[in-house]
């Protein structure tokens, strides 16, 4: 169905003139093919700046203990799971754009899917290490898992989300690197192809030997669709059980049925909003506009949109239950969280997570670029906010105000945090640097149906009604790619 | 001419390739196999290539996940060592729920990707079956065996016919990455 024919009034997918399957795989590969830029370096720089200061924080706490952070007897989780639940949270655009989205046929995920998979790898990566980390004794973090052992077998107790959470988020790693390496095969491949020496021995040996015959590529897209199946409730079911970690507990402000699609809905929220931070610079810098194009930005505002909407009712339905159910310690802890001494972290999360992305009904604003930017930042910052307000305003003053006290990271805890999101940077450089950043195949399957080359050839054929290639036409004014001449191109008969 | 082994039909569009397909199946040309840099919807109905099954091991995977996963549960909470937790039951089923369906979900792709690998004989550092080097980039690549089908001058204007960009006569099988 290479040739299948996509309604005009769809947006292409991909711009520019004269792209071919070979341009394609020129385009795509400009940075895996050549020495890395300035730009790249600069970046590499001060992101292994940061990854080195997570080793030095990371193995500090290691060696003296989680007493090295700024807790206290009160709130025995801060920053660490905080800075988890944030990582995890950044981790599911990736698998819901690449399972979500193939479900629902959503083309357009074809140019983002790959990136996107490689940022829910690292960001697992970073969320992993606060789990090790935050155990005190790291050296016996196996004893999560069920292993016959000395005490008896004393087994793990699976009554624990804490243990469900173990089972999740490694189920979740594993399925995600899976899909993700099964997607590159075929594009290591066209890098193997296409290089020498001693760099297509290494890609050969990464390509798994693949020669894209029918039988695999066959094989290939049931694998595809079968992952994209059994991660689809995979990622929900992540979330959820991180989401279980607080709400099968008693403290108020974590007690409540409604934490699982809530911490789903942001965790959509804040991966989305990190792909735009990201895609937004690497298209530019990369000059992948053609690929990545105003149509994949706006979709992304959308979800981000709905999304934030979606945890902004989130946040009004806890409040309204809190005062509903009468419960006196529920009711203070969301008092405390309004008006208490850490209002300013709610109000904070309230601004970037509700109103910053109603801004986004405006066509003008999510179509703008750096304004996109700037609020996929805010967002993200407004989500590390939530999972901090719900994780220390709920501790901090808890049944008995003789405990009742306030938390202050101290450098360790900076130096964690900061250092994840420099080693984050440090392994999605080295990504960019030697693996193809949007899917090779899989946008070439575009090019025959969703291309604007290919529509401005359909219509210069006549194969549509004047007032649809009208549409048409509109709606390309908002695409940065587009120039002038192609719009006037679908006027030529 | 009788050294060729394969004569591959190199097209610059997969429609020109599927209609290269259907010309030679018209004159009884069996063909090898096609290359492509991408998925081609429909190719394999046309070259009468099984469905695949795939799902059937996913799904046998997946089912041996939820009876090993359950197992697990079972013989360590219920079975080995019941702990009595505030006198709730040790056989606790909705908290059972979480971890047999990671597992589930853990072998089913996990198996399912295996035998994928196995089937198409994929794993690091096999030395790959590749019979035209541009296969992965640009070109869509149909695969003829020569001493199958000996009218090579037929199956060449008929590719040609259909589009092809190039014709090649093959001496070797598959190309040398030494």
């Amino acid at each position: 169905m290479s040739s299948h024919n996509e309604s005009i009034l769809r947006e292409p997918l991909i711009t520019g003139k004269d792209i071919t399957y070979a341009k394609i795989t020129d385009d795509i590969l400009v940075p895996v093919e050549n020495k890395p830029n300035k730009a790249w370096w600069i970046g590499f720089t001060i992101a292994s700046l940061g990854a080195l200061l997570w080793v030095v924080s990371v193995g500090y706490t290691f060696w003296t203990g989680i007493g090295a952070w700024g807790l206290n007897k009160t709130i025995g989780w801060a920053w660490d799971i905080t800075d988890f639940v944030w990582w995890v949270g950044i981790g599911h655009a990736g698998t819901l754009i690449s399972a979500v989205l193939l479900l629902f046929r959503q083309n357009w995920r074809n140019s983002i899917n790959r990136s996107a998979e490689a940022m829910t790898i690292f960001a697992v990566i970073c969320a992993a290490t606060y789990v090790v980390a935050h155990m005190g004794r790291p050296w016996l973090a196996y004893w999560i898992f069920p292993l016959p052992n000395q005490f008896g077998s004393l087994w793990v107790n699976f009554n624990s989300p804490l243990v469900w959470d173990a089972f999740a988020i490694s189920t979740y790693f594993t399925v995600s690197l899976v899909f993700w390496y099964c997607g590159l095969l075929p594009d290591i491949a066209t890098v193997r192809d296409r290089a020498t020496g001693l760099r297509q021995k290494i890609y050969g040996v990464l390509s798994f030997g693949w020669n894209g015959s029918v039988k695999s590529w066959q094989r290939f897209e049931i694998v595809s669709l079968i992952l994209a199946g059994i991660s689809t409730p995979l990622v929900l079911s992540v979330h959820t059980i991180v989401s279980m970690d607080f709400a099968t507990s008693v403290i108020p402000g974590w007690h409540t049925t409604i934490f699982p699609p809530y911490f789903v809905a942001g965790a959509i929220f804040s991966g989305f909003a990190m792909v735009q931070t990201l895609l937004l610079i690497l298209r530019k810098v990369m000059n992948f506009e053609n690929y990545i194009t105003m149509f994949h930005i706006e979709s992304m505002n959308i979800i981000i949109m709905v999304t934030g909407s979606i945890v902004g009712v989130a946040y009004l339905t806890e409040l309204f239950i809190a005062w509903y159910s009468g419960s006196e310690y529920e009711m203070y802890a969301f008092a405390n969280r309004i008006a208490g001494p850490y209002w300013w972290a709610y109000w904070a999360m309230m601004t970037c997570n509700v109103i910053s992305p109603q801004l986004f009904w405006f066509k003008k604003i999510r179509t703008s670029i750096p304004i996109s930017w700037v609020l996929s930042i805010v967002v993200n910052i407004g989500m590390w906010f939530e999972r901090f307000v719900i994780i220390a305003t709920s501790l901090h003053r808890d049944y008995l105000p003789s405990s009742w006290a306030m938390f202050y990271p101290t450098w360790v805890d900076v130096g964690i945090f900061v250092g994840s999101i420099g080693l984050f940077f440090t392994l999605f450089l080295l990504f960019l640097r030697f693996l193809p950043a949007i899917a090779i195949a899989e946008v070439k399957m575009l090019l025959k149906s969703s291309s604007l080359q290919h529509k401005t050839k359909l219509v210069q054929e006549g194969a549509f009604p004047e007032e649809q290639v009208q549409y048409f036409a509109d709606s390309l004014g908002k695409y940065d790619s587009v120039i002038e001449e192609d719009i006037k191109a679908l006027k030529i008969k | 001419m009788s050294n060729t082994k394969y004569i591959l039909g190199s097209f610059a569009d997969p429609d020109e390739l599927m209609s290269g397909i259907d010309k030679l199946q018209a004159n009884n040309i069996s063909i090898y196999d096609c290359f492509t840099p991408m998925p081609i919807h429909g190719i394999e109905a046309k070259l009468g290539v099984k469905p695949s099954r795939l799902p059937i091991a996913a799904f046998c995977f997946g089912a041996l996940g939820t009876i090993l996963g359950f197992s697990l549960l079972y013989y360590t909470m219920a079975h080995d060592w019941p702990i009595n937790i505030g006198g709730k039951p040790s056989l606790a089923l909705p908290n059972f729920v979480p971890v047999t369906f990671e597992i589930t979900i853990l072998l089913c792709a996990l198996g399912m990707v295996a035998t994928f690998f196995f089937r198409n004989h994929l794993f690091p550092g096999r030395a790959p079956r590749v019979m035209d080097i541009r296969a992965t980039d640009d070109r869509f690549i149909l695969a003829v065996d020569a001493r199958e089908n000996t009218n090579h001058e037929l199956v060449e204007s008929l590719l040609k016919e259909a589009g092809a960009v190039e014709v090649k006569y093959n001496e070797r099988k598959y190309i040398s990455y030494e």
